[in-house]
């Protein structure tokens, strides 16, 4: 089985967020970028699983800079066998998206499993965005995946619940928290990523449909009205007459 | 042209999340001087879909076909994309729920037109308003293509109802059994609960319960507001809640009217999932907890001691009103 993982860079979540030239750019000085948890705990560390299981191969697929070659080396520490940069600057989910398709759409791959979305713009695109691309089935925000002669079985989240589904690949799969475990890279993972396979690939030309305007931080820090504990009384006062929770 | 917005069916009723999208879909129309349009697929009462009217919608398009009763991304997409060249859409809007992320990155792609996911407020100035940075901080995006594609995040408005009716309109999009990839083998739903995504109200507990055991009071509270009830990873990770509770950066988001959290000190991740709520009030044995400084209420104290008196207060409150 052949498997697709595009892997995302992002902020570290204890980041602190700034902008600057007037809002309207990410400041990234002293920021430590990791791979995007998602894609990095569920979607990557599944598809070693399915190829450790049936045999394949793995395949990660990252746009992004130079700068990025330590999380791709992480992904190959990790169990994945070779990997491809698209050398540009990840600004738009289309963008990266027709990217990572025009990538696969001679590859013949049997599974894409990217990750739901990531923690950075928290936008939920890429892995849907590909599927339409290359016209291929898709499930979303997956817990449990497996995959017996050429079908996938999936438990996908539904609002209240979860669903089974059954699919015929290829298709496209977006993970989300209990698909796997994650793993830590092991020495031996460690050096053997350095000899595996890294090919920098250009971009070929595509549109890119958003632009961000300005960001903003929360106008400032809430204060919080603290109550007696010995006064519980007064707080549930509070939430009904002055902020109408209930 | 019009606005047109993809509204979601569940056991016959409009889901919460699709009558807010409905809702924006008509403020936008009516921003921009265009028709409110609803396209609904699979089958459905005609009375419930009608008043869509309520909301500003005018026209419903109705695929009352049941291949649609399940949701399959690839023939949903090209059912939409129909319904957008049928009702001259120059925006759709979705709901960004479970299907909606699904359904309306392949719309993007397909109608090559850019796409904003949870938006939080209606246009302004022709930008739309994201939290990015798992809510630490928003961003105005600019759409840069004629037609636009924007999911509403649930709870981020209150619809005003009307009186207005829709007009039901057959729609027959041109998809073929092949189109369906997804063959449904089962659905597992909690039942008797609140669907943590929809409730307005939420009680939330964390390690501070110190056992699973503990969880009754909570669950009290929860039964006398009518709230679901949420925790965070670190119990749910030990199996004290199902998983299906636990808010944060790798579980659900969530942004009800009222988040109460009990013994949760608010680490960075757990706020990721719900730092958009309305009202956020904290129960915490720690004057340090991280989670004050993001609270709106608070008590430090002992949650085996607030609690119970909580509860008693709000079924003194509840009984009184």
């Amino acid at each position: 089985m052949k498997i697709l993982v595009p892997i995302a860079k992002v902020p570290d979540t204890t980041s602190k967020i700034a902008f600057a030239e007037n809002n309207t750019k990410f400041v990234t000085d002293g920021v430590t970028f990791i791979m995007n948890p998602t894609d990095e705990w569920y979607a990557l560390v599944r598809a070693c699983e399915l190829k450790e299981q049936q045999g394949g191969e793995v395949v990660v697929i990252h746009v992004g800079g130079a700068d990025s070659e330590q999380i791709i080396r992480k992904a190959l520490a990790i169990g994945a066998d070779k990997a491809v940069r698209v050398d540009a600057d990840p600004t738009d989910a289309y963008f990266v998206a027709a990217q990572i398709a025009n990538h696969a759409k001679t590859e013949n791959y049997d599974l894409i499993i990217a990750g739901k979305e990531t923690i950075d713009y928290n936008s939920f695109q890429v892995g849907g965005m590909v599927a339409e691309f290359l016209d291929l089935p898709c499930v979303a925000l997956v817990q449990k995946l497996d995959v017996a002669n050429g079908v996938a079985t999936l438990k996908r989240e539904i609002e209240g619940g979860t669903e089974t589904v059954e699919v015929k690949l290829p298709m496209v799969v977006c993970a989300q928290k209990e698909l796997a475990e994650a793993r830590i890279p092991n020495m031996k993972g460690i050096m053997g990523a350095r000899t595996k396979p890294l090919a920098v690939v250009a971009a070929t030309a595509d549109d890119k449909l958003t632009t961000i305007a300005s960001y903003a931080l929360p106008d400032k820090a809430k204060q919080v009205k603290l109550v007696d504990k010995d006064n519980v009384e007064e707080l549930v006062r509070l939430l009904h007459e002055e902020a109408k929770a209930f | 042209m019009s606005v047109l917005t993809f509204v979601e069916i569940n056991e016959g009723k409009i889901k919460k999340a699709s009558l807010e999208a409905a809702y924006y879909g008509s403020k936008t129309a009516e921003a921009n001087g265009l028709a409110s349009v609803a396209v609904v697929l699979g089958e459905a009462g005609a009375e419930e879909l009608a008043s869509l009217g309520q909301v500003g919608v005018s026209k419903v398009l109705h695929a009352s076909d049941a291949r649609f009763n399940h949701f399959d991304s690839k023939a949903y997409t090209k059912a939409v994309a129909e319904a957008v060249n049928a009702a001259a859409a120059t925006y759709v809007v979705l709901s960004f729920n479970n299907n909606g992320k699904l359904l309306a990155p392949r719309l993007s792609v397909r109608l090559k037109a850019g796409y904003v996911p949870g938006a939080v407020e209606l246009p302004a100035n022709g930008l739309f308003k994201k939290n990015v940075f798992s809510g630490k901080a928003s961003a105005q995006y600019q759409i840069n293509t004629e037609k636009k594609i924007v999911a509403v995040n649930p709870n981020s408005l209150s619809p005003v109802k009307g009186a207005g009716t829709a007009i039901v309109e057959a729609f027959a999009p041109a998809v073929s059994d092949a189109d369906f990839s997804t063959v449904v083998k089962g659905q597992d739903k909690i039942t008797g609960t609140i669907p943590l995504t929809e409730a307005d109200l939420v009680v939330s507990a964390g390690r501070g319960l110190k056992g699973p055991e503990n969880w009754g009071m909570i669950e009290e509270l929860a039964g006398l507001l009518g709230a679901a009830t949420a925790c965070s990873r670190a119990v749910a990770d030990v199996d004290w809640r199902p998983h299906h509770e636990h808010v944060g950066q790798t579980g659900l988001t969530i942004r009800p009217n009222l988040y109460i959290a009990v013994g949760i000190s608010g680490a960075i991740q757990h706020l990721a999932g719900v730092n958009s709520s309305k009202v956020i009030v904290v129960i915490n044995t720690d004057p340090e907890a991280p989670f004050f400084k993001a609270a709106d209420y608070g008590i430090v104290g002992d949650a085996f001691e607030v609690m119970p008196k909580f509860n008693a207060a709000v079924r003194k409150l509840k009984a009184a009103n």
